[in-house]
């Protein structure tokens, strides 16, 4: 009586049907025209017919050899997430292992997590004006601080000096994500199977050998998510920057998406410089993760898919050599 | 043989003592500037100037007129934010939900190639299209629309990402089929159960798609020109404008009522936030 089974794996591509053409119309279809404008002469307000370059890539030439403001943006990028991020990871890995360190038995993790995370939900943009207003010259909350404790004498202009500024930039990320980072990587260890520990503290391990030698390797996919989503968050790094100081003082917190900003949006309309900029990072973001992705590849696993072929080929050939028998 | 279990107790408690200090001092640093900002909302500006209080005063009503005399109009800005979030938070859950079960419900000739392709692209910073998206939604005449803000939420790789890894570890294909001996279309089937069933997925991931589309400042930055368009991050960077140059007690309370609203929900679903946090981290 069973009808035949009917064939429903065309439902697979009629659910992931939205999907693709949001994609297609609002993400791919924008970024080769974004490749192509950054090929073009386009820029002023009114869009004209697109026009390619006699040099296609003399934007991207110009913005790498001639542009000391993009080159400036680049570097100060780079500095800012490397400054925020380093603190961010040592801090969040710090506070891992104490939480999920069960023979310490820290209370009040759960309110502490809260509070920690606390930052990151808070509006980006409101977080930057914040903490402008804070560090305000000369009388702002944070100078009386400092001048009640008696660090200093005299109210310190603390947005005018590049120092200062690019370390508060990075203070603020800092801020922001070291607790999401944290929490992140909790989660990550409780997923560790507590055979592995037990048989470590059988074994007489201290606590650093647990965590350097099975914490830290069972943790590597977290990582490699972590260090990528924020490698990413790190490129595209905005609001903070923009709104803080929008890149002063004297561009030493530009970053790329301020100038791709500042160059299509803020009234130059030099919308193939930006396109061209875009594309930069674009690449720098591929190339990146894709160093990321082979520096932390699971070394183990393929050796074990080699180990494995070499047996089924041994297998092979044991089996060949019984027929032949 | 009693020294050494002895000098290991104290060793532990010393160190716990120092946790308790750092972790006190970071729940501090976390709190304080949202503190000073709620308390200088209620401070007038030679109050804020002569310096810090972390008590607060009460020209909270003063600051207030200040504020909306000039062309702060926080009411405007949670509206259109609200009007923003809410329907790019609907259209990412539900159609990220949908892929998802694509995914895994149905054994299709593309599914591995598709899946990868969906790991590439959560790998794309979203400036990388920002200017051809410009140009596009201007030939389309949709700048100072919400559309091209509301609209490609419908395509989110990283969430549709966690829900196939929910999907995965969670849907059983027998309700499925059940389902489909019962009569149901695979639509309603979708609808009907499978949604319901993801609730705890959807969930924490709309706390986020909310959140991320609350906080954007690029994109609405570019598209919205017209005041009565702005989002509250476009609102909030006013603030930062010459208008509002001296007037410190209305800045601080600007921000403030803009971080209200989020602190509030914050509180009320901070075990669910974090909870999905470490959901999402966790990932095979």
């Amino acid at each position: 009586m069973r009808r035949k089974g009917v064939n429903y794996s065309k439902y697979g591509y009629i659910f992931t049907l939205p999907f693709v053409l949001a994609f297609l119309i609002f993400s791919l279809y924008p970024i080769l025209y974004t490749a192509v404008i950054g090929f073009t002469d386009m820029k002023g307000l009114i869009p004209k017919p697109i026009h390619i370059l006699d040099n296609p890539f003399q934007n991207f030439k110009d913005l790498l050899f001639d542009n000391p403001s993009f080159r400036k943006s680049l570097i100060n990028t780079g500095l800012l997430w490397i400054t925020n991020f380093i603190p961010q990871i040592v801090l969040a890995l710090l506070l891992t292992a104490w939480f999920t360190n069960r023979r310490l038995n820290i209370k009040g993790q759960g309110a502490f997590k809260v509070l920690l995370y606390m930052p990151n939900i808070i509006t980006a943009s409101t977080i930057a004006v914040l903490f402008s207003s804070l560090f305000a010259y000369p009388m702002g909350p944070v100078n009386s601080l400092f001048q009640m404790l008696g660090w200093s004498d005299a109210p310190i202009y603390f947005l005018q000096d590049k120092t200062t500024a690019r370390g508060i930039v990075s203070f603020i990320q800092f801020w922001m994500w070291y607790g999401n980072t944290m929490i992140v990587l909790v989660a990550g260890v409780m997923g560790i199977n507590p055979a592995l520990f037990e048989s470590a503290a059988i074994d007489g391990a201290n606590a650093f050998q647990t965590f350097f030698r099975i914490t830290l390797p069972s943790l590597r996919t977290i990582l490699l998510y972590t260090l990528i989503t924020s490698m990413i968050g790190g490129l595209t790094m905005f609001d903070i920057p923009q709104l803080f100081l929008a890149g002063g003082p004297d561009d030493s917190t530009l970053t790329t998406s301020m100038f791709i900003y500042g160059q299509a949006f803020k009234g130059s309309y030099m919308y193939n410089r930006a396109a061209a900029a875009s594309m930069i990072m674009f690449i720098i973001a591929a190339v990146l993760s894709g160093i990321l992705f082979y520096l932390m590849r699971d070394r183990d696993a393929a050796k074990l898919r080699k180990a494995q072929k070499n047996i089924y080929k041994s297998e092979k050939a044991a089996k060949a050599a019984a027929r032949e028998v | 043989m009693e020294k050494a279990p002895r000098s290991e107790v104290v060793g532990r408690r010393i160190s716990k003592t120092i946790i308790y200090i750092v972790c006190i001092f970071l729940a501090i640093l976390s709190i304080l500037p949202f503190w000073i900002m709620f308390v200088n909302a209620t401070r007038s500006t030679p109050e804020i100037q002569s310096g810090l209080s972390l008590l607060p005063s009460t020209h909270l009503m003063s600051n207030l007129h200040v504020l909306l005399d000039k062309s702060f109009d926080p009411l405007r800005g949670f509206l259109n934010s609200f009007i923003i979030s809410t329907s790019a938070t609907i259209c990412t859950v539900y159609f990220s939900s949908l892929t998802a079960y694509g995914l895994v419900a149905y054994n299709w000739k593309m599914r591995q190639p598709f899946f990868t392709f969906i790991m590439c692209v959560m790998m794309v910073p979203y400036q990388a299209s920002a200017i051809g998206f410009y140009q596009f939604m201007y030939k389309l005449h949709w700048t100072n629309s919400f559309w091209p803000l509301i609209l490609p939420a419908i395509a989110a790789p990283a969430v549709v990402f966690f829900m196939r890894q929910y999907l995965l570890a969670t849907l059983s294909l027998e309700i499925v089929e059940a389902a489909r001996v019962d009569g149901s279309g695979e639509f309603s089937t979708f609808n009907r159960i499978i949604f319901p069933l993801m609730m705890p997925a959807v969930a924490t991931q709309a706390i986020f798609a909310f959140v991320g589309n609350w906080n954007n400042l690029f994109m609405p930055l570019i598209l919205l020109t017209q005041k009565d368009k702005y989002t509250m991050p476009i609102m909030v960077s006013l603030l930062r404008g010459d208008i509002y140059k001296t007037e410190f007690g209305s800045i601080y309370l600007g921000l403030a009522l803009t971080a209200l609203p989020l602190f509030v929900v914050y509180f009320l679903l901070s075990r669910y936030i974090i909870a999905g946090v470490a959901l999402g981290g966790v990932k095979e």
